[in-house]
């Protein structure tokens, strides 16, 4: 009796998940795997095989692992020298850097956009003192620099709280037992730190990965990447067959490398010594 | 007598405002198994962390082995710490723990391999080398973190309130291990605690602080039986600690009453602060007391009943084997050489403060 009335607690939740992530995920297997008759068809998902796609794939690869790397390098040092102040410093730091992120994406990418143009802010400061232009707009550059501002966050947090919660006496033991601050480092603090790394890693890959916004502003109409492409197929296409199906196909690409990281994470714990 | 290993020279440490450690002094004996020995906040664990080498003294100096080590890193010093959390290493099995500090030292890996076998079997946990430090109980976790720590073979092993996190049988069970470990080892052992029967049960000298300074240095049976001031009185063991007056040698009035003891010097009619042990107080007859008082109450405790005795407006403690009910009118006798005689406190840093427990 008890035990019905909490799974009836669950109900407005499991409404919520039906209607707003089951469904439409459905939905996206249907129209991935039928044709504009609803025939059965897996030419959808073969679509990423043409060039132009699997370059957008590629680039889209390329450019998110490229930002991703940037994100950890920024991210760690960062994250260490925060989890080492007390609380009430590591607060203040914590909220200027959380603070943009409660500004619209929209409004902070198009603000880069105002920025990194060929005569925008920047290149009006460098003009201004006769520096020469710095001509990033519209190049992969330009995306990676908007994705790495927009999902550094992401990264920081996450391996601020798994270095935050190690215990500083298992520190000093490392150090006790004679090991220097390198080998502290290697040996002890990145290992421990891998879960909050491994979490940091998805959060900024995979929205990176799938992200229109970001290169249709600062890359122009020139480089596509996979998440363009799909764009494109639901609004200037309407084909939303193809648009699923490449959906489909970019969402088993993610999971694939989730899958791949979590096994290298395991892997890693038996070998991290 | 052996040789002095350590040599603390007047070392004085502050956090902010808080002044941790004043000017203190002391030295410790190779081979010694030495109890730092008060209650939170007395700074014991502050001295353990400069010997370790995790804090850096404002002033003063520390000797090991004729040379001066103040200012070297933890990773340079020969000795060796056990935490009180254990701090093992959750991403390493037991054997890569133990082999931590061998390792760093670049040491050929069948001597590690023997090391490993040596100290598992030592604190009793042969066949443990692949578990993980999480599958082991906290007693299992203190004995590997012990392990790890000696097989680096350190002349002075610091432990930090190592059982504090243990249950009451098994810290017993450890306290018994320790004493073992320490005889095989025959290294120094400088241990911190604020459990006073820990500190009576293992020591060779237990260096009682408060406030940042010592209190007194002693065997457990000098701290037990001569407490110096009022504060390792009511810190070690139960205690009945009275505003006296020394009325002349031998003779000291406690609770308005004469009492015989045997301390002498003190002078005449000087206000001195009196100790007895609750086991040290005999209940007789009414008439054959030295006062009388009544039973107030009585709580059995295994080996011996605790009474509290009210008698001329005092609380008494008692312990005895034999039970007077609650009611019962009691005599109180108290043998000359029971009575532990005090100087009373010159500055406020010896004060017998309440004891956080």
């Amino acid at each position: 009796m008890l035990k019905n009335k909490r799974k009836l607690l669950a109900g407005p939740y499991l409404f919520w998940a039906a209607s707003f992530i089951i469904i439409p995920l459905l939905m996206i297997v249907y129209y991935g795997l039928t044709d504009k008759e609803g025939g059965f068809t897996l030419l959808n998902l073969a679509k990423i095989t043409e060039p132009e796609n699997l370059k957008a794939l590629g680039l889209a690869v390329l450019l998110s692992f490229v930002s991703t790397v940037i994100c950890l390098l920024l991210a760690y040092p960062l994250a260490m020298i925060l989890s080492r102040r007390n609380v009430n410093q590591t607060s203040f730091v914590v909220l200027i850097f959380i603070l943009p992120m409660w500004m619209n994406f929209l409004l902070r990418t198009l603000a880069w956009q105002n920025l990194l143009e060929k005569t925008g802010v920047i290149n009006s400061v460098l003009k201004f003192f006769h520096l020469p232009g710095w001509e990033i707009i519209n190049t992969p550059g330009a995306i990676i620099l908007g994705m790495v501002y927009n999902f550094l966050p992401f990264m920081v947090l996450p391996i601020y709280n798994v270095l935050a919660k190690i215990d500083k006496d298992v520190i000093s033991a490392a150090r006790d037992l004679g090991a220097g601050n390198m080998q502290t480092f290697m040996k002890i603090i990145l290992p421990l730190s891998v879960p909050g790394i491994i979490s940091g890693i998805t959060m900024v890959f995979v929205p990176a990965l799938t992200t229109f916004v970001i290169s249709d502003l600062l890359g122009g109409s020139k480089i596509l990447l996979i998440g363009n492409v799909i764009e494109q197929e639901f609004k200037q296409g309407s084909n939303w067959n193809v648009g699923s199906g490449l959906s489909l196909v970019l969402m088993i690409f993610i999971i694939a490398s989730m899958a791949l990281i979590a096994k290298y994470d395991k892997e890693g714990e038996g070998t991290a010594f | 007598m052996p040789n002095k290993l350590i040599d603390i020279i007047d070392v004085s440490k502050s956090f902010g405002d808080n002044l941790v450690l004043d000017e203190l002094n002391l030295y410790i004996r190779e081979n010694e198994f030495l109890t730092l020995l008060g209650p939170s906040g007395c700074g014991k664990t502050t001295l353990l962390r400069i010997l370790g080498g995790f804090e850096t003294p404002d002033k003063g100096k520390v000797i090991f082995d004729g040379k001066d080590i103040t200012s070297i890193a933890p990773n340079k010093r020969q000795l060796n710490t056990v935490f009180q959390k254990y701090a093992l290493f959750t991403h390493m099995t037991i054997a890569e723990n133990i082999a931590f500090g061998l390792k760093i030292k670049n040491k050929p890996q069948s001597y590690i391999n023997d090391k490993i076998r040596y100290a598992l079997k030592l604190v009793n946990l042969e066949g443990f080398e692949e578990r993980l430090p999480d599958s082991l109980s906290g007693g299992q976790q203190q004995r590997i973190a012990i392990a790890r720590a000696i097989v680096n073979e350190p002349k002075v092993l610091l432990l930090d309130e190592p059982l504090g996190a243990l249950d009451l049988k098994l810290r017993q069970d450890m306290q018994y291990e320790l004493i073992r470990l320490k005889n095989e080892l025959g290294i120094t052992f400088i241990y911190v605690t604020h459990d006073q029967e820990e500190a009576l049960t293992m020591s060779d000298t237990i260096v009682v602080m408060n406030q940042g300074y010592i209190q007194q240095i002693g065997t457990p049976e000098d701290i037990y039986n001569e407490p110096e001031n009022a504060f390792v009185a009511d810190f070690i063991g139960d205690s009945n600690i009275f505003d006296a007056i020394m009325v002349e040698d031998k003779l000291v009035k406690i609770v308005g009453v004469n009492f015989p003891c045997v301390d002498t010097g003190f002078g005449r009619n000087k206000p001195v602060d009196a100790v007895i042990r609750p086991e040290d107080i005999d209940l007789v007859k009414p008439e054959e007391g030295t006062l009388q008082g009544i039973v107030t109450h009585v709580i059995f405790k295994g080996v011996h009943y605790e009474m509290e005795v009210t008698a001329n407006n005092y609380e008494w403690l008692v312990h005895s084997t034999d039970m007077f009910p609650v009611g019962t009118e009691v005599g109180i006798h108290v043998d000359p050489f029971d009575i532990q005689i005090m100087k009373k406190p010159e500055s406020e840093d010896e004060e017998a403060v309440s004891v956080e427990e």
